[in-house]
């Protein structure tokens, strides 16, 4: 089991209020899965993904990731831990923007403890797996959004990671690249990568084959993703939408010919 | 090998960025600058000015001492200055019984005139003196002969005279044998002195007639001269010691009581040249002191511009910890920045000060020609500046270190 949770609670201390973030969460996810965490807004998923992230410590409860319990860790072991088992892409990139993408590929491998030696080449190879061997030395200002988010991709991968963790990793991109960059997660995921997207959208869950649902910060479904109710039900709503659009535009078109043919 | 590591890492990237942000990493370095081109600068004039006083000083020999009688002032009216005269009895204790003491000569000052054939000049110094004086004054005949314990044992009427005195006096290129009449006495010449112009310090340049005489045979002319002493001590270090050997074999031989004020009087060149060391080292330190207040205003400079790049860098230290950049390192990283910041200001300082150190040089009738900085003070400005950098960059540091990634990763 590469990811266990076990009644993990986490609250936070705003002022004199306490928000009850998560409220015991009990989550399993085994290796070469690949899972959407879905929710609202303020639903916990945001701090759960910190903490399956390691960016955070639960307040209660057990984490335990490939069989380490985080949870009883100080700052500069989670460090390593995120070194060296995490791999995050974010919504906004974070490409540091004067570095080309391969300097920026090579972060993590700076701070690891044995991954410095022939940094470099490890960081070409994850470039060329993410399909950008060709802009190995383009800056982020040089590259599109898309490439950008495979850059971070690449830097996620760089180090072998035992997850890849995905924060909306596609809310700042156009449908096609949002596309693009699901097929790459698909083929990493085909190559037997541990993907854990955050979402709420569900077309983006939609490429994954299990879904999590949160509110209230706990878990409200947990279902493979071809029996999830609400993902199936958003498919033939969406079907439905397409198949009207399509008879829409197929009049459209028919009118036109008409139009044209007169 | 991990620090050596992490190390090389950290420098690597302050350098760039400092790379990036070109102009504002010279105006923050600026104070920096400023503050150690003038530290530098400072210690390289007083240097200056500590070695031409020195040089000067030690032309005269670092070993010579001087020794004079004296009446004490509470005994003023109670004792003649005829008593308290160093006389040869003494001379020949202090020889006994001073071990530090290499030699010395007894010596008195006094002029008159002086006549060659027809030439006459007025007011020549003549000086008594006895052999050891051509050792003490490391100054030797260039002709005939120097003076001999038997001159003065016999009181003969013979003397040196230095080489201007040939030319005033017109006498033969070799005058060796000539007599010369001083204050109306026959004196044969027996030796010629090279001339030596009186230090630039004292008033010198000049040169003049100068005219030796064995010191009994002027005591035997003379009986109200005042005659001192000249020594020369074993070693520079020995000052000390020469110092209480005197007084000890003086005071014996003179009778006073563990109450009475010593007779005499005593100066040490190397105790003198051993005081002004310390004085210039305290101007030194004092003037470095005050300069280097402006290094302190530099590293308030340092400070508030890497508060400023800490802020500006959240995000990026946001992602560096999230890609698993331990607090230590982060810490490491800014903390490198403003010592390679410090440290690169600092050797420019220095660039700068050695460029103001040539035209410290330059100033005329300064006598600061030999100003330099020294090695030590490169190495205290560069470990200034480096401490500077400590302890300015500590705080925007642990600023960055102690970030919350996720706080950090959501700032605009």
């Amino acid at each position: 089991m590469t990811i266990t949770i076990r009644q993990l609670h986490k609250v936070y201390r705003i002022g004199d209020e306490r928000v009850h973030a998560l409220r015991g969460v009990d989550i399993e996810i085994k290796k070469n899965e690949f899972v959407a965490i879905m929710g609202a807004s303020g639903s916990g998923k945001s701090t759960l993904m910190n903490i399956l992230g390691c960016l955070d410590k639960p307040t209660r409860g057990a984490y335990t990731l490939n069989g380490k319990p985080t949870h009883k860790m100080g700052a500069a072991e989670l460090a390593a831990v995120r070194n060296k088992e995490i791999g995050f892409v974010f919504q906004s990139f974070e490409l540091l923007p004067r570095a080309t993408a391969v300097q920026n590929v090579m972060l993590p491998l700076i701070y690891s403890k044995k991954g410095w030696l022939g940094a470099r080449r490890r960081a070409k190879k994850a470039l060329e797996r993410v399909g950008l061997g060709d802009r190995m030395g383009h800056r982020p200002s040089q590259m599109s959004g898309g490439q950008r988010q495979r850059v971070a991709v690449a830097r996620a991968l760089v180090n072998e990671p035992s997850i890849l963790l995905a924060d909306e990793p596609t809310g700042n991109l156009d449908s096609t690249t949002s596309e693009e960059i699901l097929r790459l997660f698909k083929a990493l995921h085909d190559d037997g990568q541990t993907i854990v997207i955050v979402t709420h959208e569900e077309d983006i869950a939609g490429h994954s084959e299990r879904i999590i649902r949160l509110r209230d910060g706990r878990v409200i479904s947990d279902l493979p993703t071809h029996q999830d109710p609400v993902h199936r039900e958003w498919v033939q709503k969406a079907a439905a939408t397409l198949h009207t659009m399509a008879a829409q535009t197929r009049s459209v078109e028919s009118s036109q010919t008409a139009g044209a043919g007169a | 090998m991990s620090i050596l590591r992490v190390l090389f890492q950290t420098v690597g990237l302050a350098l760039a960025q400092i790379r990036v942000n070109k102009f504002r990493a010279i105006l923050t370095a600026l104070g920096i600058i400023l503050g150690v081109s003038s530290v530098t600068a400072v210690i390289a004039a007083l240097t200056g000015m500590k070695e031409s006083v020195l040089s000067e000083v030690e032309s005269f020999g670092a070993r010579k001492m001087w020794l004079w009688g004296e009446v004490p002032r509470d005994k003023r009216g109670i004792i003649a200055w005829e008593d308290v005269r160093i006389n040869e009895e003494e001379a020949d204790a202090i020889r006994a019984h001073a071990p530090s003491i290499d030699c010395l000569t007894l010596i008195t000052n006094s002029s008159a005139n002086v006549q060659f054939g027809m030439v006459e000049r007025t007011a020549v110094p003549i000086t008594a003196i006895e052999p050891a004086w051509h050792e003490i004054e490391n100054r030797y005949v260039i002709m005939g002969r120097p003076l001999t314990l038997a001159d003065g044992e016999f009181e003969r009427q013979v003397c040196l005279i230095n080489e201007k005195a040939i030319d005033d006096l017109k006498m033969d290129r070799d005058p060796v044998g000539d007599a010369i009449f001083v204050g109306g006495r026959r004196f044969q010449i027996v030796g010629v002195l090279e001339t030596v112009s009186v230090s630039a310090m004292f008033g010198g340049g000049e040169t003049q007639i100068e005219v030796y005489v064995p010191y009994q045979t002027m005591e035997k002319i003379e009986q109200f001269s005042f005659p001192y002493m000249m020594a020369q001590i074993v070693s520079p270090e020995k000052a000390d010691e020469a110092r209480a050997e005197i007084r000890f074999a003086l005071r014996n031989l003179r009778g006073l009581g563990p109450d009475d004020q010593d007779t005499f009087g005593m100066q040490i060149l190397q105790t003198e040249i051993d005081r002004f060391n310390a004085m210039t080292g305290a101007i030194t330190a004092v003037a470095g002191g005050v300069v280097s207040i402006s290094l302190l205003v530099g590293g308030i400079g340092i400070m508030n511009i890497m508060l400023v790049s800490v802020s500006e860098r959240t995000r990026e230290i946001g992602l560096r910890k999230a890609v698993g950049a331990r607090p230590a390192v982060i810490l490491m990283q800014f903390l490198t920045e403003a010592i390679v910041l410090c440290m690169a200001g600092g050797l420019i300082g220095i660039l700068v000060g050695q460029i103001m150190t040539l035209g410290i040089q330059r100033i005329p009738n300064a006598g600061l020609d030999e100003a330099v900085i020294p090695p030590w003070a490169i190495g205290l400005a560069f470990a200034f500046s480096a401490f500077v950098g400590v302890v300015f960059g500590m705080f925007p540091a642990i600023k960055a270190s102690r970030m919350d990634p996720i706080v950090a990763l959501r700032k605009d």
